[in-house]
């Protein structure tokens, strides 16, 4: 176990690096200058040259792009993002201020899922090809066809309509105005949240299903337990590995596919911040966000690997 | 994979499998998978209507007319009219078009390189399969909407770019599925055998594996089909795909339809319906071809 802990971790550091290049690449072949879009240039749309070199100097990106590289990671292994070139604020800082309202959003859409998803993915497998079973399989697949956006501007739509709701600027955090914070957060998270349970809903169907024609299940019946015993105490541990897995994966996703739904909620949270870092060429702010995407999603992913060994003392990592 | 089973007991299969003609066959799968027949239903009837746009679609999906912007649905224009006077419904009809192109392309083309590099990676194995499964882990670990922010960027808003920027996420998790089921039809002991036989690298692949690796490949294709179609949706909702005025669905929720959502409903309302059904289509029928080809849930 010690030494698949230890060989994971080692794995990660070529994923990161690789990551770290990609982004780093890519975003100095995207087209389009930075210095040009915070100069602006006069009423003709032109920049004078040396103010143009100054302002690359001033970035520091009048160096070659392997030191521009080097510096870079440097500064990441120290825990230091660099600052924005947009608005010259540590690229940690300018995080800090959206994460609270992403995070949020993405814990109380999982917790939303989790508690609609297992139960109704349950029951779907144990009356299966029933009624139950097809309302839940058709809603379920309905979750994942309908675009998230398209559920955001309906919700809108319908608020402004009937209630004359628009939805808030400023985000307020929860333990500041809860009321408020729920007024504000409830819609997007109803829109994430449909989406990540009708993935859950289904994946907990299917390993339900499967685990409840093995020999273990038939032994239970065989001994007289009730359903109740059956399918929740004995099923439903061993089916929640594949589930644990998705909710990791997909919870990894989340904060990185946030960007839809903080647009048609005019949320300013994570994934509105990349969007508008791409359009900037904020280079720093791009490079920063990517790395800690993918680094959120690799740790989870071990961490999910791991609860395996907790859920299921079959597996032996080697 | 059938094949083999009849090459090896002919006499057993061809005893047992009640030969059944081409409509009792339809019958059968509708009786045995209803929701699957509803999916194929939506998918034939969506195929249907984008090869026809041009004759069904009653209005021209680029001109507009000043006369009837923003009308209501009515008999003459079904899902109403748009701020240029165009219809919704003729817009909706060409859209299926490039759904349909962006969904079919990017999942075929993913799944097909992914596939073959999850093949490759787990026939040659060793310092191969490491190096490829680092890239996979990469692209697995980079967040897709900022690859699709990138190739827009680098190739500009096209509906050709954009299948560049679904497909590519699409390829790892192809390479994960195909490589697992690669990795243990390698340790069959017919590989061994046709390798003994002195068959070449290339035919053991191409002729023992790849054959073996089909039903995963089938059902990748077709569970990342939806998925490729709401992608497209999303990207040209943020503005990043298909440009003015393509019909897109997804471009067609952008921008104008938000802006004018409280006076024209439709506008928002109907290409939404549009992109849920279709993905709902192509997502029933994955489901249920999933189950038909997949051993471990056959019988159920």
């Amino acid at each position: 176990m010690r030494t698949y802990i230890a060989k994971r971790l080692l794995l990660i550091v070529p994923t990161l690096l690789g990551v770290a290049s990609l982004v780093f690449v890519i975003m100095r072949v995207i087209p389009g200058d930075v210095t040009l879009l915070i100069l602006g240039g006069d009423q003709a749309g032109r920049i004078d040259p040396a103010q143009i070199a100054a302002m690359q100097h001033q970035l520091g990106l009048d160096q070659p792009l392997v030191v521009q590289f080097g510096t870079w990671l440097w500064g990441v292994l120290r825990f230091d993002f660099g600052t924005s070139l947009w608005t010259g604020q540590p690229v940690l800082q300018e995080l800090l201020i959206r994460l609270p309202l992403s995070l949020e959003l993405a814990l109380l859409a999982s917790i939303v899922s989790v508690v609609i998803a297992i139960p109704l993915g349950m029951l779907a497998a144990v009356r299966q090809d029933s009624w139950v079973d097809y309302v839940v399989r058709v809603v379920s697949i309905g979750g994942l066809a309908i675009p998230s956006f398209w559920v955001g501007i309906l919700c809108i739509l319908l608020l402004v309509i009937y209630f004359g709701w628009g939805p808030p600027l400023e985000f307020t955090p929860p333990w500041i105005d809860p009321w408020a914070n729920f007024q504000q957060m409830v819609w997007p998270v109803m829109t994430v949240g449909y989406r990540y349970a009708a993935v859950t809903t289904r994946m907990t169907r299917s390993t339900v299903l499967e685990v409840l024609r093995e020999d273990y299940i038939r032994t239970a019946w065989a001994k007289g337990l009730r359903e109740r015993a059956v399918v929740i105490r004995h099923a439903l541990k061993n089916a929640m590995l594949p589930v644990i897995t998705l909710i990791g994966t997909e919870f990894a996703f989340l904060i990185g596919g946030l960007v839809v739904t903080e647009t048609v909620f005019t949320l300013n949270g994570v994934g509105r911040f990349v969007v508008d870092a791409v359009a900037h060429r904020d280079y720093p702010v791009v490079q920063a966000l990517v790395f800690l995407i993918a680094f959120g999603f690799v740790v989870v992913n071990l961490l999910v690997d791991l609860t395996y060994a907790w859920f299921d003392p079959r597996i032996r990592y080697r | 994979m059938a094949t083999n089973v009849e090459v090896s007991h002919p006499s057993a299969v061809a005893d047992l499998t009640p030969r059944l003609s081409a409509a009792e066959e339809v019958v059968r799968f509708i009786r045995m998978k209803p929701l699957g027949a509803i999916g194929a239903f939506i998918i034939l009837a969506m195929l249907g209507i984008a090869l026809f746009a041009h004759a069904l679609a009653p209005y021209d999906p680029y001109l507009g007319d000043y006369a009837v912007q923003f009308a209501r649905p009515s008999a003459d224009h079904w899902f109403g009219t748009d701020e240029f006077g165009r219809d919704v419904m003729t817009r909706i009809m060409y859209g299926a078009r490039i759904a349909l192109f962006v969904g079919f392309s990017a999942s075929v083309a993913g799944c097909t390189i992914g596939g073959l590099l999850g093949v490759i990676s787990a026939y040659v194995g060793g310092t191969m399969d490491l190096l490829l499964e680092r890239v996979m882990d990469v692209l697995l670990a980079f967040p897709q909407l900022i690859l699709a922010l990138a190739v827009a960027s680098i190739l500009g808003p096209a509906v050709e770019n954009v299948v560049i920027a679904v497909t590519i996420p699409i390829i790892p998790r192809a390479a994960r599925v195909v490589r697992a089921t690669a990795l243990s039809v390698k340790e069959n002991v017919f590989v061994e055998a046709v390798s003994a036989l002195g068959a070449t690298r290339r035919r053991v692949v191409f002729q023992h594996i790849v054959p073996n690796v089909v039903a995963p490949y089938i059902i990748i294709v077709t569970a990342q089909l939806g998925g490729a179609i709401l992608a497209e949706a999303a990207l040209s909702y943020l503005g990043l795909g298909a440009a003015e005025p393509t019909p897109s669905w997804g471009l067609m929720l952008s921008g104008s339809a938000s802006a004018y959502a409280e006076k024209a409903p439709w506008i928002a309302l109907f290409p939404g319906i549009a992109i849920s059904l279709g993905v709902f289509g192509f997502n029933l029928f994955g489901d249920s071809l999933r189950d038909a080809l997949d051993p471990k849930l056959r019988g159920r």
